[in-house]
């Protein structure tokens, strides 16, 4: 059994973070194929994919729900799955319309918030969303019971961290002093009706004008009456993220600032008590076998001369240095994860020749992750 | 075409012919807002730009946002405190916006001391800016703004020639640049609205503020960056001023060299080479698909194989883009 197989047996949620670019939409993808290739139902929820990746999962524009991916593209591609794929693009504002409906207590709560501007801005533009939604979507995943496994891939983000902070902002607001503020009967949504005169809500006014103030009010009193299934909905999404059937899966590419984040990333999730599932060390540039004695740089050109001219051997050669250079740093920059993560094993992809946006492409990824070697 | 005339060329897709929206340098603008998907090396153009703005004597800022310090970083320095300007090597100087102390300026800027400094007291204000839609990117680029007036806010400050915003990745840093319209229709009356509108004035003018977009010449930055282009039309009314193809790896071997690479006996060396042409290849077919799906110039900028963005390799970057722009 390959390490990340043995590292995934049992768990429920798999979810995938690490910063930007490295990888982590295919890499999410490429576990659920091989999740779903030993039998089990999976399904993967990715965040913006790209164009030919999402062609390749069958992720057309439709829904906000997993749909089933074509097998058949895979049994192509040589490889069988026995299981179940499903594959979905998060869409926040979706999202985040579909939990409103759900915790609204009736319908003209729920309409209040939909049509309400501050809701509409808040739920599309804002930083952070993404992540909150992720988690909701996430949450409601698991609980419905339809799926062995859920492969999660996280929001691009310079911070990782924001996606684990999540669910802990959203409590915090609810249960901190913003909505009793605002929610008391002296506090601000009073003062709006009532016109109150208080000296921060006159300063507010001449800053923002009356009609911003307004909406806020009836977004936060329409809230009020979510509050408690809101807070319900925060805890069990932080419950699911420590539970020891949720595992994290820190992707990363050799370079310095990813690798530092996931040595960050590493360090929070262990401080939060979350499970560290594994290591995916993409993009790595490697020379020849582990072990294998490479040929000395300085000593290539005049091998080669003889055969290609003194010109394209010099070149060669080159070329041939510069990526012993890359190699080696790309070996350095894993010895630094194994050292700072305790990570022993970090399973490393290297850089393909080939385009990976394609199932071709996600059954390459998929063999270095799984290989057994 | 061969590997070192494309290095650091600029071309656009109507090259030679007139163009008449971009009679400038991109120095000559107000603002350079670099922006590009995680990964592609924003924060390296963003510093390389401000050295080479500042090699042609500009007083230039470099700023970033959220607390990040990697600018000063790369520069060698340590010790930016946020919400400070501080002058790095090359004549740049830094500064890094936290949307709080934004805030803070914000009110003592608009308010009798007393009051200010009871607004950023109360914790009813502080729970509605909290909550307030965009009013974060509204300050951070609010901040910006005042980095680029000729007369600034606090008499111990000096004015700039130049800002360069080193703006988060693509979606939110789009985020920044509309944050003022959406304010401005959210808050529709009141101090603010009017400061929104000033402040958007300053980031649709394509006369004053440029967007520099970074890519990888790679599929994913590079739909990217083509996606954004449109965004930015259709949603700030701003055109792409320039983009960048960052990290390319020089195409080193000719065809016939390539040919001879095939007949190469099977080793790391021959396999090293032939990756490299491979991957030259792969990129070049990149970055003329930038170039021929965008409008702006297109520089592309050879891949330094530094381990670290350090400040020699930030410097010789800005002697590239200082050749070319």
């Amino acid at each position: 059994m390959s390490v990340l197989a043995e590292r995934l047996s049992g768990k429920q949620v798999v979810i995938c973070a690490g910063s930007g670019g490295v990888g982590k939409t295919t890499t999410s993808a490429a576990i659920a194929m091989g999740l779903a290739a030993s039998g089990k139902r999976v399904a993967v929820v990715t965040i913006d994919p790209a164009r030919r990746l999402a062609d390749a999962l069958g992720l057309g524009e439709l829904g906000n729900d997993p749909a089933p991916v074509d097998l058949a593209r895979f049994a192509d591609a040589g490889v069988e799955i026995t299981g179940e794929l499903w594959a979905m693009t998060l869409d926040p504002k979706q999202t985040f319309d579909e939990l409103i409906e759900r915790l609204s207590p009736d319908q003209r709560t729920r309409d209040e918030i939909l049509s309400n501007r501050i809701y509409q801005q808040l739920s599309g533009a804002v930083a952070g969303s993404q992540e909150f939604t992720a988690v909701a979507k996430l949450y409601d995943l698991h609980a419905s019971g339809s799926f062995d496994v859920l492969v999660l891939d996280t929001p691009p983000s310079r911070n990782a961290l924001d996606f684990l902070d999540a669910p802990d902002r959203l409590t915090s607001f609810f249960e901190g002093r913003a909505l009793k503020v605002l929610l008391a009967p002296t506090g601000l949504a009073a003062r709006v009706v009532g016109r109150g005169t208080g000296v921060v809500f006159g300063v507010l006014q001449r800053l923002t004008g009356a009609d911003l103030l307004e909406d806020l009010s009836v977004f936060f009193r329409a809230l009020g009456g979510l509050v408690d299934g809101f807070r319900e909905r925060a805890e069990g999404v932080k419950r699911l993220l420590v539970d020891p059937a949720t595992t994290f899966v820190i992707v990363t590419s050799p370079e310095r600032e990813p690798v530092e984040e996931a040595i960050f990333f590493a360090g929070k999730l262990r401080e939060a008590k979350m499970q560290f599932g594994g290591l995916v060390v993409n993009r790595v540039h490697m020379l020849g076998e582990p072990g294998e004695k490479l040929p000395d740089p300085t000593l290539v050109a005049a091998e080669l001369a003889p055969q290609l001219g003194e010109s394209l051997a010099a070149k060669v050669a080159r070329t041939y240095g510069e990526a012993l250079g890359i190699a080696t740093r790309d070996v350095a920059a894993i010895e630094w994860l194994r050292e700072e993560t305790g990570e022993q094993d970090p399973i490393v992809v290297p850089e393909l020749d080939r385009d990976v946006h394609d199932v071709a492409g996600l059954v390459a990824i998929h063999a270095h992750l799984f290989s057994t070697r | 075409m061969s590997a070192p005339a494309t290095k650091g060329k600029v071309r656009g897709k109507r090259s030679g012919s007139s163009r008449a929206k971009a009679p400038r340098s991109l120095f000559d603008h107000e603002l350079l807002v670099v922006t590009g998907k995680g990964g592609v090396g924003k924060t390296t153009i963003a510093a390389a730009l401000g050295v080479a703005a500042a090699r042609r004597g500009l007083r230039t800022i470099v700023v970033e946002v959220a607390a990040r310090d990697d600018v000063t970083r790369a520069l060698g320095v340590e010790d930016s405190r946020r919400d400070r300007e501080v002058e790095l090597a090359f004549g740049v100087h830094h500064t890094s916006i936290d949307p709080d102390d934004a805030l803070r300026e914000y009110l003592t800027d608009q308010f009798p001391a007393p009051l200010a400094e009871l607004l950023s007291a109360s914790r009813t204000f502080g729970y509605l800016a909290a909550a307030t839609p965009g009013l974060r990117e509204m300050l951070t680029i609010g901040k910006v703004w005042e980095l680029a007036q000729q007369t600034r806010r606090r008499d111990r400050d000096k004015p700039y020639d130049l800002v360069i915003l080193d703006a988060p990745a693509t979606g939110h840093g789009l985020a920044i640049l509309t944050a003022p319209r959406t304010f401005a229709l959210a808050a529709r009356l009141g101090r603010i609205e009017r400061h929104a509108a000033i402040i958007g004035e300053l980031v649709s003018d394509p006369r004053r503020t440029a967007v520099v977009a970074v890519a990888r010449p790679e599929e994913l930055p590079v739909n990217e960056t083509l996606a954004l282009e449109r965004r930015l039309e259709d949603e700030v009314g701003l055109q792409l001023a320039l983009a960048v193809a960052n990290r390319v790896t020089p195409n080193r071997f000719s065809a016939p060299d390539a040919r001879a690479l095939q007949e190469l006996a099977p080793s790391v060396v021959a396999l090293a080479a032939r990756r490299r042409h491979a991957r030259a290849r792969a990129q070049r077919a990149q970055v003329a698909r930038l170039r021929r799906g965008l409008d702006c110039p297109v520089v592309s900028l050879h891949d330094l194989l530094h381990p670290a963005i350090d400040a020699h390799a930030i410097r010789s970057l800005a002697g590239e883009l200082g050749r070319v722009l």
